[in-house]
């Protein structure tokens, strides 16, 4: 194999190994810790928008 | 009475495992990615009020994300033992005689590049960002993300063509003996 057919056969796996990376992790399911605290943060901001509301009225 | 204003905040679910990919990429640790993501969305939750909507909301988290990266974790991913990376090496996988690149020579390579060449090339060659996407998300001009990205590239060639060898030299003796044959004849 020349070097250069070499070269363009590593740089195809280079760049099919970078989309490995990221898509193995991309595909997992999202552990519920995030969607909890992105719910945890909506339900913190409600009551404090009541407790102003109520204060306003 | 107007539409309910719409929270750009409801979005930000849909990209959570982007930002995963992108925070592993970083800190090649699971753990440390997770603290990580978990770190950045709390502070989009409460900067929200820097998003235009209408733009590039995963730009905006990843570049939360690396500034979370680069202000905290940077110094956490140096002193951890790297778990992901030993648990990779001790499954050990025979050489590949297909020229197939072994996926833990890819990550060791991957791992000794600058963090700033690693997440160009990871923004640009995985996550479907534009130069001038991943300029933005980096802080930086499209030309030094380009430069970057092709440093990053040139870089791991290097490396890997070095790994590549020592496979060779190890596993392939009687392609090395062809080789050095049409040496002699040219």
């Amino acid at each position: 194999m020349t070097q250069d057919r070499r070269n363009s056969n590593l740089e195809e796996a280079i760049e099919a190994n970078l989309k490995r990376v990221y898509e193995d992790v991309a595909n997992q399911d999202v552990p519920d810790r995030f969607k909890d605290l992105l719910n945890k943060l909506r339900e913190s901001e409600q009551t404090d928008q009541t407790e102003s509301d109520n204060n306003d009225g | 009475m107007m539409a309910e204003h719409s929270d750009p905040r409801d979005e930000i679910v849909e990209h959570l495992s982007a930002m995963r990919a992108f925070a592993m990429s970083l800190t090649r640790n699971s753990a440390l990615a997770d603290d990580m993501v978990q770190d950045a969305l709390v502070k989009a939750w409460s900067k929200i009020d820097s998003y235009q909507p209408g733009t590039n909301m995963r730009a905006w988290l990843f570049t939360i994300l690396r500034n979370t990266y680069y202000s905290h974790h940077r110094k956490a991913r140096r002193e951890v033992a790297d778990v992901d990376g030993e648990m990779a090496a001790a499954l050990s996988q025979k050489p590949d005689h297909d020229g197939r690149l072994q996926m833990r020579d890819f990550n060791r390579a991957f791992e000794q590049l600058k963090d700033e060449q690693r997440e160009a090339l990871i923004l640009v060659g995985a996550g479907g960002f534009s130069y001038e996407e991943a300029a933005q998300t980096c802080g930086v001009a499209i030309g030094t993300i380009k430069s970057r990205v092709n440093r990053a590239r040139k870089q791991l060639v290097e490396m890997l063509q070095m790994s590549d060898d020592e496979v060779l030299e190890a596993t392939d003796v009687v392609t090395t003996t062809i080789v050095s044959d049409n040496k002699n004849v040219a």
